[in-house]
Protein backbone atom coordinates (compact mmCIF):
# COMPACT_ATOMS: atom_id res chain seq x y z
CA UNK A 1 0.00 0.00 0.00
CA UNK A 2 1.06 3.62 -0.85
CA UNK A 3 2.65 5.64 2.05
CA UNK A 4 2.14 9.36 1.78
CA UNK A 5 3.09 11.36 4.97
CA UNK A 6 2.29 8.18 7.02
CA UNK A 7 -0.96 8.13 5.87
CA UNK A 8 -1.73 4.68 3.59
CA UNK A 9 -3.35 5.24 0.24
CA UNK A 10 -5.24 2.43 -1.63
CA UNK A 11 -5.61 4.02 -4.34
CA UNK A 12 -3.15 5.33 -6.97
CA UNK A 13 -5.26 7.50 -8.59
CA UNK A 14 -5.19 11.03 -7.29
CA UNK A 15 -8.49 13.17 -8.94
CA UNK A 16 -8.62 16.68 -9.88
CA UNK A 17 -12.00 18.30 -9.23
CA UNK A 18 -11.33 21.56 -12.15
CA UNK A 19 -13.29 21.66 -15.28
CA UNK A 20 -16.23 18.76 -15.14
CA UNK A 21 -19.31 19.50 -16.87
CA UNK A 22 -21.11 19.72 -13.35
CA UNK A 23 -20.87 19.13 -10.10
CA UNK A 24 -23.30 16.11 -10.06
CA UNK A 25 -20.62 14.73 -12.67
CA UNK A 26 -17.26 15.54 -10.55
CA UNK A 27 -19.10 13.41 -7.22
CA UNK A 28 -19.90 10.52 -10.04
CA UNK A 29 -16.22 10.63 -11.45
CA UNK A 30 -14.98 10.49 -8.28
CA UNK A 31 -16.55 7.63 -7.30
CA UNK A 32 -15.74 5.82 -10.50
CA UNK A 33 -12.36 6.26 -10.00
CA UNK A 34 -12.06 4.89 -6.50
CA UNK A 35 -9.52 8.25 -5.70
CA UNK A 36 -9.14 8.78 -1.97
CA UNK A 37 -7.59 12.14 -2.94
CA UNK A 38 -8.98 14.88 -4.23
CA UNK A 39 -7.41 18.12 -5.62
CA UNK A 40 -8.54 21.59 -4.56
CA UNK A 41 -7.88 25.25 -4.82
CA UNK A 42 -9.03 28.37 -3.64
CA UNK A 43 -10.10 31.15 -5.46
CA UNK A 44 -12.14 34.47 -4.62
CA UNK A 45 -15.57 34.16 -3.27
CA UNK A 46 -18.44 36.34 -4.37
CA UNK A 47 -20.76 37.19 -1.28
CA UNK A 48 -23.76 36.98 -3.38
CA UNK A 49 -23.67 33.62 -5.53
CA UNK A 50 -20.88 31.96 -2.49
CA UNK A 51 -19.84 29.15 -5.07
CA UNK A 52 -17.27 27.63 -2.98
CA UNK A 53 -19.66 27.04 -0.43
CA UNK A 54 -21.35 24.54 -2.65
CA UNK A 55 -18.42 22.89 -4.35
CA UNK A 56 -16.88 22.38 -0.29
CA UNK A 57 -20.11 20.61 0.90
CA UNK A 58 -20.32 18.77 -2.20
CA UNK A 59 -16.95 17.63 -1.57
CA UNK A 60 -16.98 16.77 2.48
CA UNK A 61 -20.01 14.52 1.07
CA UNK A 62 -17.74 12.57 -1.14
CA UNK A 63 -15.71 11.18 1.95
CA UNK A 64 -11.92 11.82 0.18
CA UNK A 65 -9.14 13.66 1.75
CA UNK A 66 -8.00 16.99 -0.01
CA UNK A 67 -5.21 18.29 -1.55
CA UNK A 68 -5.34 21.75 -1.41
CA UNK A 69 -2.82 23.25 -4.49
CA UNK A 70 -1.17 26.29 -5.45
CA UNK A 71 -2.16 26.52 -8.65
CA UNK A 72 -1.76 30.12 -9.91
CA UNK A 73 1.54 31.14 -8.32
CA UNK A 74 4.04 32.65 -9.59
CA UNK A 75 6.01 33.58 -6.58
CA UNK A 76 7.43 32.41 -3.32
CA UNK A 77 5.34 34.84 -1.68
CA UNK A 78 1.89 33.81 -3.17
CA UNK A 79 2.55 30.04 -2.96
CA UNK A 80 3.03 30.32 0.87
CA UNK A 81 0.28 32.88 1.37
CA UNK A 82 -2.48 30.47 -0.63
CA UNK A 83 -0.56 27.82 1.46
CA UNK A 84 -1.32 28.79 4.49
CA UNK A 85 -4.84 30.24 3.80
CA UNK A 86 -5.47 26.71 2.19
CA UNK A 87 -4.21 25.28 5.56
CA UNK A 88 -6.94 27.29 7.47
CA UNK A 89 -9.49 26.36 4.98
CA UNK A 90 -9.09 22.83 4.40
CA UNK A 91 -7.54 22.30 7.99
CA UNK A 92 -5.19 19.84 5.92
CA UNK A 93 -1.14 20.18 6.31
CA UNK A 94 -1.13 18.72 2.97
CA UNK A 95 -0.51 21.72 -0.06
CA UNK A 96 0.28 21.08 -3.64
CA UNK A 97 2.96 23.23 -3.74
CA UNK A 98 3.08 24.75 -7.76
CA UNK A 99 5.48 27.97 -8.65
CA UNK A 100 4.60 28.47 -12.42
CA UNK A 101 7.32 29.81 -13.64
CA UNK A 102 6.26 30.02 -17.44
CA UNK A 103 2.86 31.09 -18.84
CA UNK A 104 3.09 28.61 -22.13
CA UNK A 105 3.96 25.48 -20.95
CA UNK A 106 3.24 26.02 -16.88
CA UNK A 107 6.75 24.74 -16.06
CA UNK A 108 7.55 25.17 -12.30
CA UNK A 109 9.80 28.00 -11.54
CA UNK A 110 11.96 24.78 -9.97
CA UNK A 111 14.16 27.69 -8.23
CA UNK A 112 11.34 29.14 -6.04
CA UNK A 113 9.74 25.75 -5.81
CA UNK A 114 12.83 24.94 -3.26
CA UNK A 115 12.48 27.82 -1.40
CA UNK A 116 8.81 27.84 -1.01
CA UNK A 117 9.08 24.38 -0.15
CA UNK A 118 11.88 25.16 2.34
CA UNK A 119 9.37 27.75 3.83
CA UNK A 120 6.48 25.65 4.41
CA UNK A 121 8.07 21.89 5.31
CA UNK A 122 9.61 24.68 8.04
CA UNK A 123 6.34 25.43 8.78
CA UNK A 124 4.65 21.75 9.65
CA UNK A 125 3.39 21.41 6.13
CA UNK A 126 3.25 18.10 4.61
CA UNK A 127 4.49 19.38 0.93
CA UNK A 128 3.26 17.44 -2.65
CA UNK A 129 5.66 19.81 -5.48
CA UNK A 130 4.64 19.59 -8.62
CA UNK A 131 8.35 19.63 -10.26
CA UNK A 132 10.28 18.12 -13.48
CA UNK A 133 12.32 15.19 -13.73
CA UNK A 134 15.49 17.25 -12.75
CA UNK A 135 17.48 14.78 -10.55
CA UNK A 136 19.10 17.97 -8.93
CA UNK A 137 15.87 19.83 -7.93
CA UNK A 138 14.19 16.55 -6.91
CA UNK A 139 17.27 16.26 -4.31
CA UNK A 140 16.93 19.73 -3.29
CA UNK A 141 13.36 19.13 -2.57
CA UNK A 142 14.27 16.24 -0.47
CA UNK A 143 16.84 18.76 1.31
CA UNK A 144 13.84 21.40 1.88
CA UNK A 145 11.62 17.99 3.84
CA UNK A 146 9.52 17.15 1.00
CA UNK A 147 8.86 13.58 1.85
CA UNK A 148 7.00 13.35 -1.62
CA UNK A 149 7.76 14.36 -5.48
CA UNK A 150 5.17 14.94 -8.21
CA UNK A 151 7.29 15.19 -11.69
CA UNK A 152 5.56 16.06 -14.18
CA UNK A 153 4.54 13.71 -17.74
CA UNK A 154 3.65 16.70 -20.16
CA UNK A 155 2.57 20.39 -19.25
CA UNK A 156 -0.68 20.70 -17.24
CA UNK A 157 -3.78 20.09 -19.73
CA UNK A 158 -1.47 18.70 -22.71
CA UNK A 159 -2.24 15.54 -22.25
CA UNK A 160 0.57 14.41 -24.17
CA UNK A 161 1.71 11.31 -22.16
CA UNK A 162 5.28 11.28 -20.26
CA UNK A 163 7.26 13.23 -22.60
CA UNK A 164 10.45 12.45 -21.53
CA UNK A 165 10.87 8.67 -20.47
CA UNK A 166 14.77 8.55 -19.87
CA UNK A 167 14.28 11.34 -17.59
CA UNK A 168 11.42 9.70 -15.27
CA UNK A 169 13.07 6.14 -15.71
CA UNK A 170 16.52 8.10 -14.01
CA UNK A 171 14.23 9.84 -11.60
CA UNK A 172 12.62 6.37 -10.27
CA UNK A 173 15.42 4.86 -10.21
CA UNK A 174 17.56 7.48 -8.36
CA UNK A 175 14.86 7.48 -5.86
CA UNK A 176 13.55 4.16 -5.13
CA UNK A 177 12.28 4.80 -1.59
CA UNK A 178 10.63 8.60 -2.62
CA UNK A 179 7.27 8.24 -3.22
CA UNK A 180 6.83 9.77 -7.02
CA UNK A 181 3.48 10.72 -8.32
CA UNK A 182 3.46 11.49 -12.14
CA UNK A 183 0.90 14.67 -12.03
CA UNK A 184 0.24 16.74 -14.97
CA UNK A 185 0.22 15.81 -19.05
CA UNK A 186 -1.53 12.27 -18.81
CA UNK A 187 -4.02 12.23 -21.63
CA UNK A 188 -5.63 8.47 -21.98
CA UNK A 189 -5.57 5.54 -19.54
CA UNK A 190 -2.52 3.83 -21.35
CA UNK A 191 -0.47 6.70 -20.29
CA UNK A 192 -1.26 6.23 -16.59
CA UNK A 193 -0.46 2.50 -16.98
CA UNK A 194 2.50 3.46 -18.52
CA UNK A 195 3.60 4.86 -15.48
CA UNK A 196 2.66 2.49 -13.38
CA UNK A 197 4.52 0.11 -14.85
CA UNK A 198 7.64 1.99 -14.44
CA UNK A 199 7.17 2.18 -11.07
CA UNK A 200 6.02 5.10 -9.82
CA UNK A 201 3.96 5.00 -7.42
CA UNK A 202 0.96 7.20 -8.19
CA UNK A 203 -0.13 9.42 -10.69
CA UNK A 204 -2.95 12.79 -10.67
CA UNK A 205 -5.25 13.11 -13.09
CA UNK A 206 -7.56 15.98 -14.00
CA UNK A 207 -8.33 16.85 -17.67
CA UNK A 208 -8.28 13.52 -18.86
CA UNK A 209 -11.26 12.63 -16.83
CA UNK A 210 -12.80 16.15 -16.55
CA UNK A 211 -12.99 16.55 -20.37
CA UNK A 212 -13.94 13.47 -21.77
CA UNK A 213 -16.72 12.82 -23.67
CA UNK A 214 -18.05 10.74 -20.66
CA UNK A 215 -16.00 11.87 -17.79
CA UNK A 216 -17.72 8.98 -15.41
CA UNK A 217 -16.94 6.18 -18.15
CA UNK A 218 -13.13 7.81 -18.31
CA UNK A 219 -12.92 7.99 -14.46
CA UNK A 220 -13.35 4.07 -14.17
CA UNK A 221 -10.91 3.29 -17.10
CA UNK A 222 -8.21 4.90 -15.51
CA UNK A 223 -9.05 2.87 -12.38
CA UNK A 224 -8.59 0.21 -14.35
CA UNK A 225 -5.42 1.54 -15.96
CA UNK A 226 -3.70 2.32 -12.58
CA UNK A 227 -4.43 -0.94 -11.06
CA UNK A 228 -3.43 -2.88 -14.53
CA UNK A 229 -0.31 -1.34 -14.18
CA UNK A 230 0.56 -1.69 -10.94
CA UNK A 231 -0.03 -4.86 -10.90
CA UNK A 232 1.59 -5.55 -13.93
CA UNK A 233 4.86 -3.73 -12.45
CA UNK A 234 4.54 -6.45 -9.26
CA UNK A 235 4.36 -9.06 -11.94
CA UNK A 236 7.73 -8.23 -13.08
CA UNK A 237 7.47 -7.30 -16.88
CA UNK A 238 9.53 -9.21 -19.56
CA UNK A 239 13.00 -7.40 -21.12
CA UNK A 240 12.17 -6.12 -24.19
CA UNK A 241 14.84 -7.72 -26.97
CA UNK A 242 15.76 -6.86 -30.94
CA UNK A 243 15.06 -9.80 -32.61
CA UNK A 244 12.23 -12.07 -32.66
CA UNK A 245 12.06 -14.97 -30.48
CA UNK A 246 9.68 -17.89 -31.25
CA UNK A 247 6.84 -18.55 -28.54
CA UNK A 248 5.67 -21.85 -30.03
CA UNK A 249 8.52 -24.53 -29.16
CA UNK A 250 10.61 -24.96 -32.22
CA UNK A 251 11.38 -28.56 -30.81
CA UNK A 252 9.21 -31.03 -32.51
CA UNK A 253 8.26 -28.90 -35.93
CA UNK A 254 6.96 -31.12 -38.38
CA UNK A 255 8.75 -31.26 -41.19
CA UNK A 256 6.28 -30.52 -44.27
CA UNK A 257 8.40 -29.27 -47.40
CA UNK B 1 -14.11 54.72 3.43
CA UNK B 2 -13.16 52.72 0.28
CA UNK B 3 -11.67 49.51 0.36
CA UNK B 4 -10.60 46.69 -2.51
CA UNK B 5 -12.70 43.50 -1.75
CA UNK B 6 -11.82 40.37 -4.07
CA UNK B 7 -10.77 43.39 -6.53
CA UNK B 8 -13.44 45.40 -6.77
CA UNK B 9 -14.32 48.96 -4.94
CA UNK B 10 -16.10 48.46 -1.88
CA UNK B 11 -17.76 51.28 0.65
CA UNK B 12 -17.67 49.98 3.98
CA UNK B 13 -17.91 51.39 7.53
CA UNK B 14 -16.26 48.26 9.81
CA UNK B 15 -13.63 49.00 11.52
CA UNK B 16 -12.11 46.14 11.41
CA UNK B 17 -11.56 42.84 9.14
CA UNK B 18 -14.51 40.56 11.01
CA UNK B 19 -16.83 43.40 11.15
CA UNK B 20 -16.45 43.80 7.16
CA UNK B 21 -17.06 40.37 6.41
CA UNK B 22 -20.41 40.59 7.80
CA UNK B 23 -21.03 43.88 6.59
CA UNK B 24 -20.11 42.51 2.94
CA UNK B 25 -22.60 39.10 3.77
CA UNK B 26 -19.43 36.74 3.99
CA UNK B 27 -21.90 36.02 7.33
CA UNK B 28 -20.62 32.23 8.39
CA UNK B 29 -18.84 31.40 5.14
CA UNK B 30 -15.95 29.16 4.73
CA UNK B 31 -13.26 31.64 3.24
CA UNK B 32 -10.07 32.78 3.87
CA UNK B 33 -8.51 36.34 4.41
CA UNK B 34 -5.11 38.21 3.36
CA UNK B 35 -5.30 41.91 3.64
CA UNK B 36 -2.52 43.66 1.83
CA UNK B 37 -1.46 40.50 0.80
CA UNK B 38 -1.23 39.17 4.02
CA UNK B 39 -2.29 36.06 5.39
CA UNK B 40 -4.93 36.99 8.09
CA UNK B 41 -5.71 34.08 9.86
CA UNK B 42 -9.77 33.50 11.23
CA UNK B 43 -8.61 33.86 14.39
CA UNK B 44 -6.53 37.44 14.24
CA UNK B 45 -10.08 38.99 12.19
CA UNK B 46 -11.23 41.03 15.22
CA UNK B 47 -9.06 43.87 15.85
CA UNK B 48 -7.38 44.03 12.33
CA UNK B 49 -7.68 47.31 11.48
CA UNK B 50 -8.74 48.55 8.41
CA UNK B 51 -7.89 52.04 6.11
CA UNK B 52 -8.67 53.76 2.83
CA UNK B 53 -7.64 51.82 0.13
CA UNK B 54 -6.78 48.87 1.50
CA UNK B 55 -6.66 45.45 -0.46
CA UNK B 56 -8.80 42.27 1.16
CA UNK B 57 -8.60 38.86 -0.80
CA UNK B 58 -11.68 36.68 0.23
CA UNK B 59 -10.59 33.13 -0.68
CA UNK B 60 -12.60 30.15 -0.61
CA UNK B 61 -13.03 26.40 -1.90
CA UNK B 62 -12.80 25.69 -5.46
CA UNK B 63 -12.25 23.32 -8.39
CA UNK B 64 -8.74 22.57 -8.62
CA UNK B 65 -5.93 20.26 -10.52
Amino acid sequence: MLQVYGTELRSRLLLGSSRFPSPAVLSEAVRASRAQVVTVSLRRESSGERAGQGFWSIIRELGVKVLPNTAGCHSVKEAVTTAHMAREVFGTPWIKLEVIGEDDTLQPDVFGLVEAARILAGEGFEVFPYTTEDLVVADRLLDAGCRVLMPWGAPIGSGRGLNNLFGLKAMRAHFRDVPLVIDAGIGVPSHAAQAMELGFDAVLINTAVAQAADPVRMAAAFAQAVEAGCAAREAGPMEPRDMAAPSTPVIGTAFLR
Amino acid sequence: MKILVNGALRDTRAGDLAAALQELGYGDAVVATALNGEFVPAGSRTGARLAEGDRLEVLAPMQGG
